[in-house]
């Protein structure tokens, strides 16, 4: 009997045992979510800490002349909207965000479609074709600058044939600011050009092969079914290097450090200027906030348009 | 955390101001200058607690960390630092950065707050901008220390005019020479003209005593030189990237030979002057003399280069400092060495020979907790010894010390290089800093090289230089 009872006790423990031990998997389950968001939030936390600290200095006229700084609310703001220097910066930044966007959005698109057809020279292009994407910006820069200087530089030497051999590339404002994109545009294309050389290779075929059927040309076939279906990836290159050049720093300063006069001054440069060289830390942050709303905004109308052309893009393919 | 509110009504809002500023404090620390006291020492100096005789070996064990800037100036001491610490026991760590970015580097670096560097190199220049936040020594006291300083340093050595250039009241406007000392010459630079001698024989020219004759001289050489056989030969070098040192070198030189000023101080103000209209009319003829002699693709030239150019014999002639045409000239160094000579450059109305200068000088961490050690490296960097083994053994030319200067050895080494000592000598009296002190000094620099560039690319130099001024007017007055 007291064996049995003994037993009974036993199965009753490890019942409880049992269910003690789902409580606790319950609980860890529970806690689960919570444990992986920790990086997210660690990340979130990182972003956000120096992002709010850098908005809180704006509020104040901080500068190396101003140990003891006052709380001047938007003043700072306020200077930068009234000077026509920042206007003109924020022109300078679109025309270049907009014309390195362009450039290399054709040309990316351009080459992926000469890559397409696989041959063995194509495979090998392709690899050649990243080799801009593993240099610094900054380095890429120095290179050209080098490369472009109009006496020794080695572009002129082989323009001089015909007779472009003096071709002063940076000195006129429209000349700095071509130039400035042109490298960009060197640097940058074969990332386009990649994500644009995906997408098509994710096409599907039948839509094509129906076309074909149809007797449709090339460029009808590359209009109609081609453009459509491949601008989502297209776009998402797009974003990239519109954000990206909205917030250009290294080429153009490493090329002309924003001249001739302050025709290639972006708003980074002005930023940089005024915080680092002339230590006016707090009207220098208010710039970049200022960009960081230029960006933020850009970023959200495109994306919203990735989304809608994403819907139509799938529409073509049904 | 003395910028908070004095007094809240919701206590959210408090609760957000409080937290807002805790999350700041740590930044605010880092970045040194601080809400506080602008990192200021007290009134008291460091140099006060070194009593007793005067000792080499103080600092004994102690590591003094040094920011170098990348020049032969720095070879020179590096290749000689072993001396130092067997004179002293101290042991130095360096980090040396080209000059493109060495600025950036501390900048940053002292903005920071931290100690990282105990001594660095600036110019005077950079006493306008790090002075007044207090993140210099102020070496005076350490100087008149008899304790600190060893007798056989003599202060009376230094060229008094170098001296004082490091000199400042950190007042804007206020003349050099007075106040704290906040760094030592250590060696410098003096503008003037160098030139291709074979190109000048040939083309049967002499160097230009007028800045009338500089143009003129500027758009012959280019003209003429490539059908003499100097194949794309330009006739004047100078600088045109858009940065401050666009104008402190040739450009200041003979805008101050012409008795003109950046700035105009009335009643403690400080005002622009470079729209004054001699300033406009000179500002244009050196465009003008750039289009006319100067280099292709002017506009990114910085003195490497200017350098490089005359070195290249792609320039006729480089007005800059005299380094940058004496590394060219040392025999070996360049296709044209040996056919590089000196001169004092273009006289200005007068005979003016005023001549701007830069001083790579040396400083003090203001938060550096080894000074004793720091100030016994600054004392041997800058002593006699020490500067005339560099100058003699390697390539620190220009003498802060006139004692380096009068040396026989010294003389002898640069005999070699046509007219650099004659030149050298009639203006080393002469040559100071032309730019009035005042700390927006970057920005005005920089403004006014960009400026330099619109008038090179063609707009109107009035109104470029009007624009200016009234730009300058609300930052530096």
């Amino acid at each position: 009997m007291s064996s049995l009872r003994e037993t009974g006790h036993g199965a009753a423990s490890r019942e409880e045992g049992k269910r003690a031990a789902r409580r606790v998997s319950r609980r860890r389950r529970s806690l689960r979510p919570y444990l992986l968001i920790v990086p997210a939030l660690l990340l979130t936390g990182g972003i956000l800490y120096p992002f709010g600290l850098g908005l809180y200095y704006t509020v104040f006229d901080f500068a190396a002349s101003t140990p003891q700084p006052d709380v001047v609310g938007l003043e700072n703001y306020r200077r930068i909207f009234g000077q026509s220097a920042f206007w003109e910066s924020a022109r300078v930044t679109v025309l270049y965000a907009v014309g390195a966007a362009a450039v290399e959005t054709v040309l990316g698109v351009g080459v992926a479609l000469l890559l397409f057809r696989s041959t063995r020279v194509g495979r090998v292009l392709e690899k050649i074709l990243i080799l801009p994407l593993m240099i610094a910006p900054v380095i890429a820069a120095i290179m050209w600058k080098l490369m472009l200087q109009p006496s020794v530089g080695v572009i002129n030497h082989l323009l001089e044939p015909f007779g472009l051999g003096g071709v002063q590339w940076t000195d006129t404002p429209a000349g700095a600011l071509l130039t400035s994109i042109a490298v960009d545009a060197w640097v940058y294309t074969p990332f386009v050009a990649i994500l644009a050389l995906a997408g098509l290779r994710s096409l599907p075929t039948s839509p094509f092969e129906a076309a074909a059927v149809d007797g449709a040309g090339w460029w009808f076939t590359f209009r109609r079914l081609t453009l459509p279906m491949l601008w989502p990836y297209v776009l998402v290159a797009v974003i990239f290097r519109f954000m990206d050049s909205l917030k250009v720093f290294d080429i153009i300063y490493a090329l002309t450090e924003g001249g001739p006069g302050d025709s290639t001054v972006v708003l980074q440069i002005r930023a940089y200027l005024e915080a680092i060289r002339f230590q006016r830390y707090s009207f220098g942050i208010s710039y970049t906030i200022v960009l960081w709303a230029v960006v933020y905004l850009a970023a959200m109308v495109l994306v919203r348009y990735l989304g809608r052309i994403q819907t139509r893009a799938a529409e073509v393919r049904r | 955390m003395d910028m908070l509110p004095a007094a809240h009504s919701h206590d959210r809002r408090r609760f957000l101001a409080l937290t807002a500023a805790v999350s700041a404090a740590p930044l605010l620390t880092a970045c040194g200058a601080g809400f506080k006291d602008g990192g200021k020492q007290g009134d008291g100096s460091a140099a006060d607690d070194v009593t007793g005789s005067f000792d080499w070996k103080r600092a004994e064990g102690k590591t003094v960390k040094a920011l170098l800037n990348k020049h032969p100036y720095t070879d020179a001491l590096l290749a000689d630092l072993k001396s130092f610490t067997e004179k002293t026991g101290i042991k130095v760590e360096y980090d040396v950065f080209p000059e493109d970015n060495y600025f950036d580097k501390l900048t940053v670096d002292l903005s920071s707050g931290r100690a990282s560097y105990d001594v660095f190199m600036l110019g005077a220049y950079m006493v306008w901008q790090y002075g007044p936040p207090g993140w210099l020594e102020d070496l005076g006291p350490w100087m008149r220390n008899s304790s600190a300083t060893g007798a056989d340093w003599d202060q009376a050595d230094f060229f008094p005019n170098l001296l004082q250039a490091d000199q400042w009241s950190l007042k804007a406007g206020a003349p050099l020479g007075q106040g704290g000392q906040y760094a030592l010459p250590w060696g410098w630079e003096t503008n003037v003209v160098a030139y291709n001698t074979e190109v000048f024989a040939k083309l049967g020219l002499k160097p230009a005593e007028t800045f009338d004759e500089l143009r003129e001289l500027a758009g012959t050489i280019k003209r003429k030189a490539p059908g003499a056989g100097f194949d794309g030969m330009y006739g004047v070098a100078v600088r045109g990237s858009r940065s401050w040192a666009t104008i402190h070198p040739g450009f200041m030189t003979m805008y101050a030979r012409n008795g003109l000023k950046d700035f105009t101080v009335e009643d403690g103000k400080v005002k622009p002057a470079m729209n004054a209209p001699e300033a406009v009319a000179f500002t244009r003829d050196w465009a003008e003399m750039v289009k006319k002699g100067g280099p292709p693709s002017w506009t990114s030239y910085t003195w490497y280069q200017c350098s490089s150019d005359l070195g290249a014999k792609k320039a006729g002639m480089l007005f800059d400092a005299d380094t940058a045409a004496y590394f060219q000239a040392v025999k070996g160094a360049s296709p044209a060495s040996g056919k590089i000579a000196f001169h004092p450059g273009p006289k200005g109305p007068g005979g003016s020979l005023a001549t701007n200068m830069w001083i790579w000088s040396l400083g003090m961490n203001a938060r550096s907790r080894k000074k004793t050690a720091a100030w016994l490296f600054l004392q041997w960097a800058t002593g006699k010894e020490h500067l005339l083994k560099g100058a003699v053994q390697h390539h620190h030319i220009d003498p802060v010390r006139k004692s380096v200067s009068e040396d026989a050895a010294y003389k002898n080494k640069m005999k070699a290089i046509p007219g650099f000592i004659e030149t050298f000598e009639t203006v080393v009296d002469r040559t100071t800093i032309q730019f009035t002190p005042q700390e927006q000094f970057f920005d005005a620099t920089t403004s006014w090289a960009a400026a330099l560039q619109e008038i090179y690319g063609g707009k109107n130099a009035k109104s470029v230089l009007n624009g200016l001024a009234g730009d300058l007017a609300s930052k530096v007055g």
